[in-house]
């Protein structure tokens, strides 16, 4: 496997929801344009380490970072108090575990990330908004419903809807949090396809409960387990050749 | 098995008496109700006419009419929903919104549902104290429409919050997500999705107003009034005017108090008629709520 850059880093990442510590001394490496999973089971702090990368936290009080996430090639430190958080969301885009479309129209989720920018040029809107919806495989399906509400869509249109929104502001690392673990199996393999895709434009961070989904789709994997990594690297020799006691006996269904 | 047949019985028994009990009680509220609109339209339908709305009030029953009483109810209106729809609905957003959340913000919630409960005529005597006395807007619409915004403003802020947390908050987060900030999200979702509860609470609240009388004779409203304020429309630029904020005025419920306490029967029938037009405003601003909020629920879904 090429070697890519990396696109972010975290170092001695520690997480706490008030008192109690989420994430402990977490430490990975994720590759440029490559897709990474997180696995683990219920509550071993995947998603609580996804929200850090785009300060998801920040929104609710009595949160807590210790350590550094470095978001490269400028080198920032994402969760530094100093650096503002509506940048680091600009630039990391995030799709949810339900699909969370607003109740709008399609265009206009579509649309909402560069309205936010300050973008109102209809003519720009239209060419991104057509853009976007062809990167997450739904233009042809939709393409003659723009004006109609987004929750006229079916579940999996709907996160597709929510990728395509999440696309629209072109990001450097989009995020998914289980995105498909409200959907049924064919909307799961679309999704699954759709995301394997999207890895040649932007760098990709995936928690998912599915062991299989992180085997078909990801270069590499990190397992967690009681909010530490246990176990970090590329994907099929992780789950061939795991290195890690722990990590043989989640994957192989023994324990999670 | 019998000892089991025998509970039931008994069991159904008692469910069969709450049945009545229920049932009877329900129906002493509907009737008196039905009996007091019969006894209300009896009254007071005869006197209905295009000219008792356009009619000032008279020492001539047959003569009198509500015009300076509706003119100022709606003036009345008009301020109370200028004063207190901004205020209430920025009050809650921030609450709701923006604040954070510990002790003060507890003590601010309770206060605010607390203020929704103090009786009207404490409001009218605050009122008396401040818009009257200390900002010397005199006895008019001004303070009488202020007056009763304070009175439903409480109302409004509380309707607000409710609305705002309708809201799922995986919408909230998928608007921050894409980087929005706060007042980004509240204008673009939080205000429009709420809208429906926010206009609800506010129709309701004005058709509490509508109908005060208390706070309003505090401030001093008149009771036999036989002219109009000034218009707020006007033939000269710029055709707006607010002179009329500070005029003298009658509301509805006055004029029905003030025909109630007259002797003669002719009067009586007129404070009925009255009524009626003052019940039918409230129908229908409830009605205009009750649309609104269907409405906005079919138009929203999650």
């Amino acid at each position: 496997m090429v070697k890519e850059p990396i696109k972010a880093e975290s170092k001695n990442l520690d997480f706490y929801y008030g008192n109690l510590q989420a994430l402990k001394n977490v430490s990975l490496q994720i590759q440029e344009r490559k897709i990474t999973a997180l696995i683990g089971p219920s509550g071993c702090g995947k998603t609580t380490y996804l929200r850090c990368f785009n300060r998801m936290h920040d929104l609710y009080p009595h949160n807590k970072y210790h350590g550094e996430i470095i978001l490269y090639p400028d080198q920032i430190n994402i969760i530094s108090p100093g650096v503002d958080p509506i940048e680091i969301r600009m630039r990391i885009s995030m799709v949810f575990q339900k699909p969370n479309p607003f109740p709008k129209s399609i265009f206009e989720n579509v649309a909402y990330g560069l309205r936010v920018r300050g973008i109102s040029n209809r003519s720009m809107l239209s060419e991104k908004v057509e853009k976007s919806l062809r990167s997450a495989a739904l233009w042809d399906e939709i393409k003659d419903r723009l004006h109609l509400p987004a929750f006229d869509l079916s579940g999996g249109q709907q996160q597709r809807l929510c990728i395509a929104r999440a696309l629209a502001t072109d990001p450097e690392i989009l995020l998914f949090d289980e995105p498909t673990s409200a959907l049924d199996p064919i909307a799961t393999g679309k999704i699954e396809e759709l995301i394997m895709g999207l890895q040649e434009h932007v760098t990709i961070l995936i928690v998912t409960h599915n062991m299989q989904q992180a085997a078909r789709i990801s270069d590499f994997t990190a397992f967690m387990y009681l909010g530490e990594l246990v176990e970090f690297g590329v994907t099929d020799s992780l789950f061939v050749n795991p290195q890690n006691k722990l990590t043989e006996e989640y994957i192989t269904g023994r324990f999670g | 098995m019998e000892d089991i047949k025998q509970r039931i019985k008994i069991s159904k028994y008692w469910n069969g008496i709450f049945w009545i009990i229920g049932f009877l009680s329900t129906l002493v509220g509907l009737v008196l109700l039905l009996v007091l609109m019969i006894d209300l339209f009896m009254d007071g339908a005869p006197r209905l006419s295009y000219k008792f709305f356009t009619s000032f009030p008279s020492r001539f029953p047959e003569e009198a009419g509500i015009l300076s009483a509706w003119v100022g109810s709606f003036l009345v209106l008009l301020v109370t929903a200028g004063a207190a729809i901004p205020l209430g609905v920025a009050a809650g957003i921030y609450l709701e919104e923006y604040a954070r959340k510990n002790w003060v913000t507890d003590i601010i919630e309770i206060n605010i549902a607390n203020l929704a409960g103090v009786p009207s005529i404490v409001y009218g005597l605050l009122a008396l104290g401040l818009f009257v006395y200390l900002l010397k807007f005199g006895e008019t619409i001004l303070t009488a429409g202020l007056t009763l915004a304070l009175l439903i403003l409480p109302m409004v802020i509380m309707a607000t919050r409710e609305g705002i947390r309708a809201i799922p908050g995986s919408i909230r987060e998928a608007s921050y997500a894409l980087g929005a900030t706060k007042w980004q999200t509240v204008r673009w979702h939080i205000i429009p999705y709420s809208m429906g509860g926010i206009l609800t609470g506010i129709i309701i609240g004005l058709s509490r107003a509508i109908g005060e009388t208390a706070p309003i004779i505090t401030v001093g409203a008149l009771t036999f009034i036989a002219f109009l304020p000034a218009s707020p429309v006007t033939s000269e630029f710029p055709f707006i005017s607010f002179k009329w904020l500070m005029d003298p005025f009658t509301v509805m419920p006055i004029q029905m108090f003030n025909w109630v306490s007259r002797p003669q029967k002719a009067f009586q029938l007129n404070a009925a008629a009255a009524g009626i037009v003052l019940m039918g405003m409230t129908l229908l601003m409830n009605g205009v709520a009750i649309y609104i909020r269907y409405k906005f629920r079919k138009k929203i879904r999650w």
